[in-house]
């Protein structure tokens, strides 16, 4: 058995012909605001950039950073919809108090 | 392979067959825990091996836009095979091109005559050339950043090495003519955002480093066509500057007059003025407080010893890695294995070039049982040397702290 789940992974896995690797869902942390943040952020990216951004960024480090998405790249985010953004990320993936 | 070390560490590996099932092992026998150390607990959490149509598992920081990178023991070999080398991307439209379509134009307000060439074109016209250069992101070892900076959270794997074959830019746009007064030459690839709005990649370089007799337009790496994901058919090569000016899926090139305005140039890819020791500065975009990134600094990995390893007493350790600069030739590589005490000389390999790393090794020969800190310190030519303090910046920049990699002796 872990003769072959050596092989199996030592192998190159074969894909269906498409632009990018198989994109696993990232499952990020239930909670109120989370369908907000999968609607909006994931039409430019993968979840796992917000994830591998944690747990550092306190309530003002997020905020800077929803900003600098509709600032500057241009996040269509309803302006209502920015601060429960902002509240998600900071309580699942902010700095811990 | 089974590890040297005499411990499991468990990891998550997750891949999906042809068919679209899903197999995700919760732990391969042996395998060592992704990490680095020292990277924020999420990123730590969402360190996958994956893979890229065309290459082999490396270790995924995203998938989309795709961000992976290169395990270090695979820069024991002095070139990084293309099928292992690190994958970045800022926006994630990325084509495929055609390569019997592709064209290069060369264009702006300072040349005599706008041209467009075709890859037959480029082969055919001009003459080839080959440079051995790393090629490094700017934010290698970003994760590893105290206090951590937001951003793409590298290790230590995004870089590679490689022979770059192409042609000179300077013969590109020599063709084209160019105009007194050209300022700088901007680079514009095929790939390009999802939403209108983000503004599309695209950098400049000054003048005078376009046409450097170094600076390429490349389109084959370690004699084979660029993998798709390293920017076939065509990207800039400027050795010994940070990747990202070396603009992959390249189509466009324009010599301007003018300073570019661009946000890729103009706000992004900037370090505070003075805190590093930079030769090489991009003065037309220079603002009081702040200049574009431009040469990489001088560093280095041990590259065959993982943190944690274990040796038997008796065995001399042979203890390997690579250096690098902006450029000017490594001097020396001092490695201490007594936490950064006492410091003597590695033997350097064989030199490919100021722009290739350089190998080096140690030959160590523990007097006793215990725990041992193995460090390894570069010096260049021009006497810039590795700091022991991170030089902090908010957008994790130039990681040049000496490393340190504990091996115990039994």
């Amino acid at each position: 058995m872990k003769r072959f789940l050596f092989s199996a992974f030592l192998f190159p896995c074969l894909f269906s012909a498409q632009a990018f690797g198989q994109e696993q869902p990232i499952g990020l942390r239930d909670g109120p605001g989370r369908e907000l943040v999968e609607g909006n952020c994931a039409i430019c990216h993968s979840l796992d950039y917000p994830v591998m951004n944690s747990p550092f960024l306190d309530r003002a480090g997020w905020e800077k950073t929803i900003n600098k998405m509709v600032s500057v790249y241009g996040a269509p985010i309803k302006k209502e919809d920015i601060p429960k953004i902002v509240d998600y990320l900071t309580r699942y993936y902010g700095k811990k108090e | 392979m089974i590890s040297r070390r005499g411990f499991l560490k468990g990891v998550a590996v997750s891949f999906a067959m042809s068919a679209g099932r899903f197999f995700e092992p919760k732990y391969i026998f042996g395998m060592s825990f992704i990490g680095p150390k020292g990277l924020p607990e999420g990123a730590l959490r969402e360190s996958i091996m994956a893979v890229l149509p065309g290459k082999k598992p490396l270790i995924k920081r995203s998938y989309r836009p795709p961000n992976y990178e290169t395990p270090v023991r695979y820069f024991n070999d002095i070139f990084t095979p293309n099928d292992v080398f690190f994958v970045r991307y800022h926006l994630s439209n990325i084509p495929q091109v055609d390569v019997k379509r592709w064209r290069l134009r060369i264009g702006g307000d300072a040349v005599d005559k706008p041209l467009e060439l075709s890859m037959d074109d480029l082969k055919r016209s001009f003459e080839p050339v080959e440079i051995a250069a790393l090629n490094q992101c700017s934010g290698n070892r970003r994760g590893l950043f105290s206090p951590h900076v937001p951003g793409v959270q590298w290790g230590y794997g995004a870089m590679g090495n490689a022979r770059w074959k192409g042609v000179r830019l300077r013969d590109v746009l020599n063709r084209a003519g160019i105009r007194a007064g050209a300022l700088e030459v901007t680079l514009n690839g095929a790939d390009g955002p999802v939403l209108p709005a983000t503004p599309d990649f695209v950098k400049s370089i000054p003048i005078w480093k376009a046409i450097n007799e170094n600076t390429l337009v490349a389109y084959e790496m370690n004699g084979e066509p660029l993998p798709q994901w390293n920017g076939f058919p065509a990207r800039v090569i400027v050795p010994g500057w940070t990747a990202t000016y070396w603009v992959k899926h390249i189509t466009d090139i324009n010599v301007i007059s003018k300073p570019f305005d661009g946000y890729w140039i103009k706000k992004a890819y900037r370090i505070p003025s003075s805190r590093f020791p930079i030769v090489e500065r991009f003065i037309s975009q220079e603002t009081e407080v702040d200049t574009p990134i431009t040469e990489m600094v001088v560093n280095s990995l041990i590259t065959n010893i993982e943190d944690g390893q274990i040796f038997r007493l008796g065995h001399a350790i042979e203890i390997r890695g690579v250096a690098w600069d902006g450029g000017y030739g490594i001097k020396t590589v001092e490695v201490s294995t007594d936490g950064g005490r006492g410091w003597q000389s590695a033997e350097l390999g064989r030199d490919y070039g100021r722009f290739s790393w350089r190998q080096w090794s140690f030959v160590f020969r523990p007097p006793r049982r215990g725990k041992y800190t193995v460090m390894a310190k570069a010096t260049n030519r021009i006497g810039q040397t590795q700091t022991f303090e991170l030089i902090w910046n908010p957008a994790g920049y130039h990681n040049n702290v000496v490393q340190g990699v504990g091996v115990s002796v039994v």
